[in-house]
């Protein structure tokens, strides 16, 4: 009896924490609300798509839904869906992350890119390079990118999806100008990062440490950041350096079908994805500079802004996002050995 | 609960009757938030790490990549938390001895690493040590190079650990018995021999505090590094980076071993300095 006495307090203490916590938990959810989890630079692109789905939908149903926004490094946010954050719908960097949280959590369908058209990616882009106005080093290609006298700016593969697409695009390029000799490749690879003074944790701080702070000669951008920084910047300092091959980047979406189910949103969420691929969605990516996949809906003067690229995608080159993360990128993956070997 | 208190038996002996009402009161709830806020938390980390065989854990901890970014976030923090101690020591001396105009700015200005967002300062010193930044520019000449090198990682911690040493060095010397000078002047002890004898010693114990503090504060410190780091494997990386990778790797246990090792190296080097700082109090702040 004297000992539950001296422990009374702590009992009551632990008892009221818990039904704090408790509160905490079950905060209820708004049906007729939409959460869309993305990655960093699609901001500017989902605020218009949104607020022409919300009139849509409005016209069809009599409801305005609302949809919030969620934006981050693209594998942050999946790790944040994957601990819990209640998203409806995620439009990522890269299937990889989609491809976690299915594995990890079974709320994304393991088929879930072919449950939409192209792959499930509405948009697309590529990577370039944006350069100082004038282009004072004479950056041409990537073959440019290994001289001695070129600093290359690019975020580290490691924590940033954006960066990773930028590595995968300068080892596809390796392998073919070497008919798909590796050992080239990541000799070339190599000498790239050998150039690299140091490595942002994401693609919008790379952006900022080449454009704000003005250094290194050459900046590799996914193609729609390249444009904004040109429009947000002015022309008058950079100018965008198209190589002679690029990779196609594939920023996809998915229908979160777990959390979806949970909150009854599955049409609305549903609709929303369905509604990226209509002309007005794909008109708005276009005007963002992301290219859109159903070009045929867009005005021409909007698809004329884009320079043709040569283009290959992760399947083709690398087998998938699956087989290039475990080769590549994963612990003692080959960008881990350029690092360690010098 | 009063009652409680008042009828516990003596023979439990695990406490002393005190003239203070409430012990039991405000233990259980300080237990308590102690558990929610930082031993669960720190447990978690530990359960889950405790998941991985011994094999994998030492291959998650003892790759040569992680051995480097320990040698750096231990190497940094230490150099910081050194240069803290000295001129943090200089800086409380300042503003407790000399009245100056400006003296209540220049209090206030300590604190600022304290309240300003981490990435901001991050930012800001990135700026200024890169090679076309201000100082950056005027080091480069010289071949010094700050911003994205190792240097970079111990100048954003000195700034991030400057007010730890200050403020608990300022309040101790503010309670230095003056006349204990006077005594030493008055009986023959020149200046130099005044502050070595005199008034240093009671302040060894305050300032390896705040040495503690900084160096803590340094070995967990993320923020700020990130931006003026470089971050390049092997050679930049410190350790909470190398945990975030992990992280954004999906890979959950890699990155708990390596928060349980730096759980499990702050703890032992925090005991040890909390160990000399009893002894030098024992040592010189009484005697």
């Amino acid at each position: 009896m004297s000992r539950i006495r001296a422990i009374r307090p702590f009992i009551g203490a632990w008892a009221a924490a818990l039904v704090l916590l408790g509160f905490v938990s079950t905060a209820p959810a708004d049906e007729a609300t939409l959460l869309n989890v993305s990655y960093d630079p699609t901001r500017e692109l989902y605020q218009e798509i949104n607020a022409a789905f919300q009139k849509e939908w409005r016209a069809r149903t009599d409801t305005t839904p609302t949809i919030r926004m969620s934006h981050g490094g693209s594998g942050k946010q999946a790790r944040a869906v994957i601990d819990g954050l209640a998203a409806d719908v995620v439009t990522l960097a890269l299937a990889y992350d989609i491809d976690e949280i299915a594995a990890r959590t079974g709320l994304v369908p393991s088929d879930w890119q072919s449950r939409l058209p192209h792959n499930s990616t509405p948009y697309t882009s590529t990577i370039v390079f944006l350069v100082r106005k004038g282009n004072p080093k004479q950056i041409r290609d990537w073959d440019d990118l290994v001289r001695k006298d070129v600093q290359v700016i690019t975020p580290n593969p490691k924590t940033s999806g954006g960066a990773r697409w930028n590595y995968l695009a300068a080892w596809g390029y390796a392998l073919d100008r070497w008919h798909g000799d590796e050992a080239k490749a990541r000799e070339f690879v190599a000498g790239i990062y050998a150039n690299v003074p140091m490595l942002d944790t994401g693609a919008r701080g790379a952006t900022n440490t080449f454009v704000q702070r003005g250094l290194g000669d050459v900046l590799l951008a996914w193609e729609n950041e390249a444009y904004l920084s040109l429009e947000a910047f002015g022309r008058d300092g950079f100018e965008i350096v198209v190589p002679s091959l690029s990779i196609r980047a594939e920023p996809p979406v998915a229908l979160v079908a777990g959390n979806a189910e949970k909150h009854g949103t599955t049409a609305l969420a549903q609709a929303y994805l369905d509604y990226l691929y209509t002309p007005t969605s794909q008109t708005i990516a276009a005007s963002h500079y992301f290219r859109p996949t159903e070009p045929a809906t867009v005005p021409q003067d909007l698809l004329a802004r884009f320079p043709q690229v040569k283009q290959f995608t992760v399947d083709d080159v690398f087998g998938g996002w699956q087989a290039a993360q475990a080769k590549h990128f994963a612990d003692g993956g080959i960008f881990d050995q350029i690092y360690a070997t010098r | 609960m009063i009652t409680s208190i008042l009828t516990a038996p003596r023979s439990l002996g695990l406490r002393q009757e005190s003239v203070l009402p409430g012990f039991g009161l405000t233990l259980g709830l300080s237990v308590t938030y102690l558990s929610l806020v930082v031993l669960i938390p720190l447990a978690s980390i530990l359960i889950s790490a405790s998941g991985m065989s011994w094999s994998e854990f030492a291959a998650a901890v003892a790759s040569p990549r992680a051995l480097a970014a320990y040698r750096l976030s231990l190497g940094a923090a230490f150099l910081a938390a050194l240069v803290n101690a000295v001129f943090g020591l200089l800086i409380a001396w300042v503003l407790v001895r000399y009245d100056f105009p400006g003296k209540r700015l220049v209090d206030g200005i300590v604190d600022l690493p304290f309240a300003l967002p981490t990435a901001v300062a991050g930012i800001a010193l990135a700026t200024l040590y890169a090679t076309n930044g201000w100082v950056g520019g005027l080091l480069a000449p010289l071949g010094v190079k700050v911003a994205f090198t190792q240097m970079g990682v111990v100048v954003a911690l000195v700034f991030e650990g400057l007010p730890f040493v200050v403020r608990t060095v300022q309040p101790v010397l503010e309670d230095l018995d003056r006349t204990v000078e006077e005594a030493a002047a008055s009986l023959g002890a020149g200046r130099a021999q005044t502050f070595a004898k005199v008034i240093f010693p009671p302040l060894i114990p305050a300032a390896l505090a705040g040495f503690a503090l900084a160096f803590a504060r340094g070995l967990g410190e993320y923020g700020s590094v990130v931006f003026i780091a470089g971050n390049l494997p092997m050679k930049s990386e410190i350790v909470p980076l190398l945990i975030i990778i992990q992280l954004e790797q999906y890979d959950y246990r890699g990155a708990t071993a390596l928060a349980a090792v730096m759980l499990l190296a702050s703890f032992v080097l925090l005991l040890l300095i909390n160990v000399a700082q009893r002894w030098s109090h024992r040592r010189y702040a009484q005697s």
